[in-house]
């Protein structure tokens, strides 16, 4: 197989690709010299193409659709609910969705998979949807790997959407890998940013990588669905117009599809976790400097007050003083929400990671050289036990609870 | 029991600096070390060979430089090391990957477990772990914090979920990502360090995995990356400056409004 990128004889040896490339794929031994490409490092992004001035990088086209791309249609929304409660997520899906639909001139679908999740569908409607596909099964009941990704298969085989979303919850990524590469679609992972380019109608998907510090944009030019899974708290959740009107569209699945060889046997719910902080609007994070696990009790009033949830750094969920569940940064959860407050956090780079696209970040911490204050909306450098108390019974007072 | 581990060499992003005239990665110097999650990953696989038995195998796709990593792998106790290297790999998105990866354990033949860790920190993607399990038509559990039992037919596993946490079956052979709260990565013995120095780590090749080449590298990846650019940096903003009995009501001034909208 000859090599998929290469640097020809128009090259003048003036290194522009060398700084161009993302990945440090290019080196140049020394001046005057052709440079060449790592092609083990290298990911074919097309950075240097575009960079080279004197079109002197060549790089293989894929070849072109093997499909009829024309084929597909609809933009599909997957309806992520937990014992029937539709999930926040779907919400923003559908009020992202709407826009794509619109701009494609095409409808945006719900897909809804459960048991007893009929009165829902009225819900999905409200939210944007023209249309919902329902199936209906008590062995959906509960979210599974197999039968859940075995019904969308065969749904996306029977209708073709063009574009699918799903939520980049832990049940959203797993599902949805496994349905892409079963319809050979390409699925770009935790989204922050879609658009439909004007000229190819193709959905460009924009994505942090290496933990936020790279975007990159990425889209499917051959195959479809484009199926993409979106971070929470990102898009706009639709507003609500109970007089909208869709269709529900009840399928058929074969039972066969509905088995599962792996089996949930129960599900154990977090004492300690009162809200989920992928979604929390307000998270009030702890670390290092709160000393003890007792005083995370300082932390829990304060998000009481203001209905934040409690997120907490490597450092104290290492210490055993809060579940891993609650960590915020590159080995745990990344979050986005509204307002982000570090308490006693020092701000490492791998912290920084999970939380930097938050709106607002407010940093208290009593070092005044804490890199989480080079990120900070709003930074004091003071003692959190006095500052924290005073937060919380200022803040009761204002929204007055 | 066999084990097979997979395991994806990235660079140390805590390195990772942005060069402010050129915007883009530097990666002169930055270490390439085993992906944090895929760590847990070789650790679990080590713990549960030592309660069944068996062996461990750990298999990475990547450029020749990646061999250090198997060899970390096996200086912990890994009892082997494959490696899928061929310039036909470039370009692989994670359908291409995961493609790539099962075709390697369908070469490999009788496995029980396959390990991952729950995504590589440099793509951040958790795709190739469920990725693997579809192509070979296995069960997987995801996001595993804890393996409650294991036996020759059948595993029970808890998956972590935002709000708790799964109990989870699955007959063998089947896929496991998990997270780092499932163990604490071992150091490598020097009897170990002794072993990965001396072990023959094992190079496949497209060609020895019998690849439809239409799903490897570039061609077998639908997706393709059309712009990389970096975010714009935030800057730090205002420092509210005083007494507490000063700072606070200040904050509480400028958060209200915030806070009141984000509660609807």
């Amino acid at each position: 197989m000859s090599d998929p990128i290469k640097i020809n004889e128009k090259c003048v040896f003036c290194g522009a690709c060398v700084k161009a490339c993302p990945f440090g794929a290019i080196t140049q031994a020394e001046r005057k010299t052709v440079p060449v490409i790592d092609l083990m490092k290298c990911t074919l992004c097309g950075a240097c193409v575009a960079a080279c001035k004197f079109d002197a990088i060549w790089m293989k086209e894929k070849s072109a659709a093997k499909i009829d791309l024309s084929s597909f249609k609809d933009v599909w929304v997957f309806a992520e609910q937990h014992d029937g409660v539709i999930q926040s997520i779907t919400f923003e899906l559908l009020g992202e969705g709407r826009k794509l639909a619109d701009s494609l001139g095409m409808k945006l679908c719900a897909v809804l998979l459960g048991s007893n999740v009929q009165k829902q569908t009225a819900e999905l409607i409200a939210r944007g949807a023209d249309k919902v596909y329902l199936v209906d099964r008590p062995a959906l009941e509960h979210f599974q790997d197999e039968s859940y990704a075995n019904v969308l298969i065969d749904l996306v085989k029977r209708h073709k959407p063009n574009v699918f979303l799903c939520g980049a919850s832990t049940i959203g990524r797993s599902l949805v890998s496994r349905v892409a590469v079963r319809v050979n679609a390409g699925l770009t992972a935790d989204c922050t940013a879609l658009a439909i380019d004007p000229k190819t109608l193709n959905l460009l998907q924009t994505r942090p990588a290496f933990g936020g510090n790279i975007m990159a944009t990425i889209e499917t030019p051959n195959a479809r669905p484009q199926m993409a899974t979106v971070r929470h708290k990102v898009m706009k959740e639709a507003e609500v117009n109970p007089a909208r009107k869709g269709e529900v569209s009840m399928e058929t699945i074969a039972e066969v599809l509905l088995q599962s060889k792996a089996r949930r046997l129960k599900f154990v719910p977090e004492v300690e976790t009162t809200m989920n902080i992928a979604e929390a609007n307000i998270i009030v994070s702890g670390g290092r400097g709160l000393q003890t696990p007792e005083n995370f009790a300082l932390l829990r009033e304060l998000a009481d007050v203001i209905g934040a949830g409690v997120g907490a750094s490597r450092a104290a969920v290492d210490s055993n003083w809060i579940p891993y569940s609650h960590q915020v940064g590159q080995t745990g959860k990344t979050v986005c929400p509204k307002i982000y407050i570090a308490v006693g956090i020092s701000g490492q780079i791998q912290h920084l990671a999970g939380m930097q696209s938050s709106d607002i970040i407010v940093a208290i911490n009593k070092d005044a050289d804490a890199p989480i204050f080079k990120v900070a909306t709003y930074g004091i450098v003071g003692d959190l036990f006095e500052i924290l108390p005073l937060l919380t019974q200022q803040f009761r007072k204002v929204l007055g609870k | 029991m066999r084990y097979v581990v997979c395991i994806k060499q990235v660079p140390e992003t805590t390195d990772v600096k942005i060069n402010p005239e050129t915007n883009t990665l530097m990666r002169d110097g930055v270490a390439a070390i085993i992906n944090p999650f895929d760590m847990y990953a070789i650790e679990e696989g080590l713990r549960l060979k030592a309660k069944t038995g068996g062996t461990v195998t750990v298999l990475s796709m990547g450029p020749p430089q990646a061999d250090a990593a198997l060899r970390e792998a096996i200086s912990m106790g890994a009892d082997d090391g494959i490696l899928l290297s061929d310039r036909a790999f470039a370009g692989s998105d994670t359908w291409a990957t995961s493609y790539t990866l099962a075709m390697a354990i369908r070469k490999i033949g009788a496995f029980d477990i396959i390990l991952c860790g729950k995504q590589a920190s440099d793509g951040d993607t958790a795709q190739v772990g469920p990725g693997i399990a579809i192509h070979l038509d296995l069960p997987q559990i995801t996001y595993v914090r804890k393996i409650e039992s294991i036996d020759e037919k059948t595993i029970v596993a808890e998956r972590l979920m935002e709000n708790g946490y799964e109990v989870i079956q699955a007959p063998l052979p089947c896929v496991l990502t998990v997270v780092k709260e499932i163990n604490e990565p071992r150091l490598p013995s020097l009897k170990g360090k002794l072993a990965a120095k001396k072990a023959v780590i094992t190079t496949w090749k497209a060609a020895d995995l019998q690849c439809d080449p239409k799903c490897i590298g570039l061609e077998g990846s639908p997706t393709k990356v059309v712009k990389i650019f970096t975010p714009p940096a935030r800057q730090g903003g205002e420092m509210l400056k005083g007494e507490p009995s000063e700072v606070v009501p200040q904050l509480i001034a400028k958060l209200k409004d915030a806070i009141l909208g984000a509660a609807n």
